[in-house]
């Protein structure tokens, strides 16, 4: 969208608005982000610039044993788990939407998706009142199976999405050249739809990796995980803990952000080459 | 299956429908065996408890349980005078055994909502509790005279049935006066009605604040070379990606008074002493339009990618001005993508909970935090159903205009 030379005056200037108007938005989106990365590496106990001087105590002080490295390692054990559980209930879902017409799809596709959609805070008070009936409070059974819940509905939507240029007359071909099912899916199927799969289970990654509302509820002291660690640390003395934190978690949403970019490139090859 | 697609296999005519429909049946019923496992763990982890949740809302709590005597009783008064000799004699019994079976502390609360000194009075009653009596109503008023008042009794028969609308009521500032019907609350114990206001205010105008930001981004990401505009696309996707807490703990600092925000504000001479950015609305606003723009401009984004720009185009080469020509002919194909990213961003803002905790102050709470406080802090379940199941309805509600609005591909592309 370049200025045409024969533009007004007028058009001049409000193209320029428009552009620095733009750039400011873009500044207000990217500034947080990248506001908080320096202060990580602050020799002083407080966030505010200018830096006191360099130092990586705060990286010391998350990565040494101790309430930050407890809280990331149960969100490494929670977030992995319930994104399997969630990539694979959501996958198997997906492809029977697909892969026949039956009444009510359109109802049990919205069932499907729901949990993206009702308020978290509904969905903890939910959960909070289930697992204590059932004995799954303030464990992690009850914190991953909360998550697979919330990551659900991501893979069922991309791998719905891969699913729309599949041809499952391939199936069929499979099965007819002597494939068990099993088979099928996994030599047929599944290497086509992986970039949606993979993409939906990133999702459902980083949502529990950032899920609090749901784990306030549910987990103790023992289960805490990163979020409700970052919650209370922002709650009760703010430190530059939580920006080498950030930092730390920062670096991991560029990675998953790439990794999508990729999939995504990919994606449009494939699809440009059937076409 | 595979006998059916094999050639080989001899077809006799006439059951060759009847076989076709049988693995049409077949092929559905392993579609439908795919969904099922999804679809069973789902109501089971979340319908379900969110339903019996809900119903909180109209449970009207221990009484009948603690006290099935004195509650059946009771339901049969007219309410006239006061209750029969035979609902002393019951109520006296059961308020003795409630002491045992710990159901006391239940029954104090859920009667304090009717009054707020009726705990006080079933514990003193029980302190002065005889254990044998030939007239039960002379030794209650005895104890303490608010027994010989029909009210007290009414407000009991109020905890009798099953069911109550009392917490719906609540929720939205009405009650049931004395004679049984719908009142406003006092004015100055009216709390919720400011509570769904400010939860509107700040959902809508966060909601607009994201368009007027969202549209003009998008339009230019939609119209830049692709080159460029995939490079400025991650300035908003890096923020999208990353984790909530990061960035609420990033506007704290932005705008605390010795942040970012304020010394460039002093330094630039428009301010003489810091201004209060953070622990207010002003923070839930930034800290929030920044979460959920991304939400914005990336439906409107893959809208108006869609458009082609001859139409545009057109319109000026017939005379248009170029405004008249944005305005009428562009505007109006990016509809849906204004509605998608509306409503979405409307939907995920009257849910917020974490953000306004973090970065508001207590005059910020969105509905979601009384819910969650109710829940915690009070154990007043029946409050925070009732107020869920108005913010569950309400979200629903939206959804399903959001879905007839914009068609499955859309809402995936995005």
């Amino acid at each position: 969208m370049a200025l045409p030379p024969y533009a007004s005056p007028l058009e001049r200037v409000w193209f320029w608005v428009f552009r620095t108007f733009c750039g400011l938005v873009l500044l207000f989106l990217i500034t947080p982000v990248l506001v908080i990365i320096p202060l990580s590496f602050s020799s002083g106990s407080f966030l505010t610039y200018p830096l006191p001087g360099f130092s990586l105590r705060w990286y010391q002080e998350i990565f040494s044993a101790g309430p930050w490295l407890d809280s990331l390692k149960n969100s490494l054990i929670v977030a992995p788990l319930a994104t399997l559980l969630a990539m694979a209930f959501g996958t198997l879902a997906a492809v029977g939407l697909n892969r026949a017409e039956f009444p009510g799809k359109g109802l049990i596709l919205a069932l499907l998706i729901s949990p993206m959609v009702v308020p978290l805070v509904i969905v903890a008070v939910g959960m909070y009142f289930f697992f204590a009936e059932v004995g799954l409070l303030n464990s992690y059974t009850g914190l991953v199976l909360a998550h697979t819940v919330l990551g659900v509905p991501f893979v069922v939507i991309t791998v719905n999405a891969t699913l729309q240029g599949f041809d499952f007359n391939q199936m069929r071909a499979g099965a007819s050249l002597g494939a068990n099912p099993t088979r099928v899916f996994f030599d047929i199927v599944l290497p086509q739809i992986l970039p949606g799969v993979v993409s939906g289970g990133l999702f459902a990654f980083a949502t529990s990796f950032d899920e609090v509302v749901v784990a306030l509820f549910i987990a103790s002291p023992t289960e805490r995980t990163l979020p409700i660690q970052m919650f209370s640390g922002i709650r009760e003395n703010i430190s530059p803990a939580i920006a080498a934190m950030a930092t730390v978690l920062i670096l991991l949403s560029t990675l998953l952000l790439v990794t999508m970019e990729l999939l995504r490139r990919r994606g449009e090859r494939l699809k440009g080459s059937v076409e | 299956m595979a006998s059916t697609l094999d050639p080989g296999a001899p077809a006799a005519q006439g059951n060759l429908k009847a076989r076709l429909r049988r693995a049409e049946r077949l092929r559905k019923l392993k579609a439908v065996g795919l969904v099922a496992p999804l679809a069973l763990f789902l109501v089971i982890v979340f319908v379900l408890p969110i339903g019996s949740m809900l119903l909180n809302s109209v449970d009207n709590g221990s009484l009948r349980q603690v006290m099935p005597a004195t509650a059946a009783s009771l339901q049969e008064w007219d309410g006239e005078g006061l209750p029969e000799a035979a609902t002393f004699a019951a109520f006296a019994e059961e308020l003795r055994d409630s002491r045992r079976g710990g159901g006391l502390g239940s029954v104090g609360r859920r009667l304090n909502y009717e009054d707020s000194g009726f705990r006080g009075l079933l514990m003193r009653t029980l302190m002065g509790l005889p254990r044998e009596s030939d007239d039960w109503r002379a030794t209650l008023i005895d104890i303490d005279p608010a027994w010989g008042e029909g009210v007290t009794w009414r407000r009991i028969q109020a905890a009798a049935p099953p069911r109550t609308d009392r917490y719906l009521l609540a929720s939205v500032d009405l009650e049931r006066g004395a004679d049984g019907e719908i009142q406003r609350v006092d004015a100055d114990s009216r709390l919720y009605q400011a509570v769904f206001q400010r939860t509107l205010v700040i959902a809508g105008g966060v909601t607009l604040i994201c368009l007027a930001l969202g549209f003009p981004l998008a339009y230019l990401l939609a119209t830049l070379p692709a080159r460029t505009s995939n490079l400025l696309m991650i300035l908003v996707l890096l923020p999208f990606w990353t984790s909530l807490l990061v960035r609420t703990a990033a506007w704290i600092i932005l705008l605390q008074s010795n942040g970012l925000a304020n010394q460039s504000l002093m330094a630039l001479g428009l301010v003489e002493s810091p201004l209060q950015l953070v622990f207010n609305r002003i923070g839930v606003f930034f800290a929030m339009v920044h979460i959920l723009l991304p939400f914005m401009v990336l439906p409107l984004y893959s809208v108006m990618k869609g458009i082609s720009p001859s139409y545009q185009r057109a319109a000026v080469s017939l005379g248009a001005h170029p405004f008249a020509a944005f305005w009428q002919v562009y505007v109006p194909q990016t509809v849906s993508g204004v509605a998608a990213g509306t409503i979405l961003v409307f939907i995920m803002a009257l849910g917020y909970y974490i953000t306004p905790a973090l970065v508001g102050g207590p005059a910020d709470q969105m509905v979601s935090y009384y819910v969650a406080y109710y829940t915690n802090t009070t154990n007043n379940w029946g409050m925070a159903a009732a107020l869920g199941s108005i913010l569950l309805a309400v979200t629903l509600l939206l959804y399903l205009v959001y879905h007839r609005l914009v068609n499955r591909k859309q809402m995936i592309g995005s």
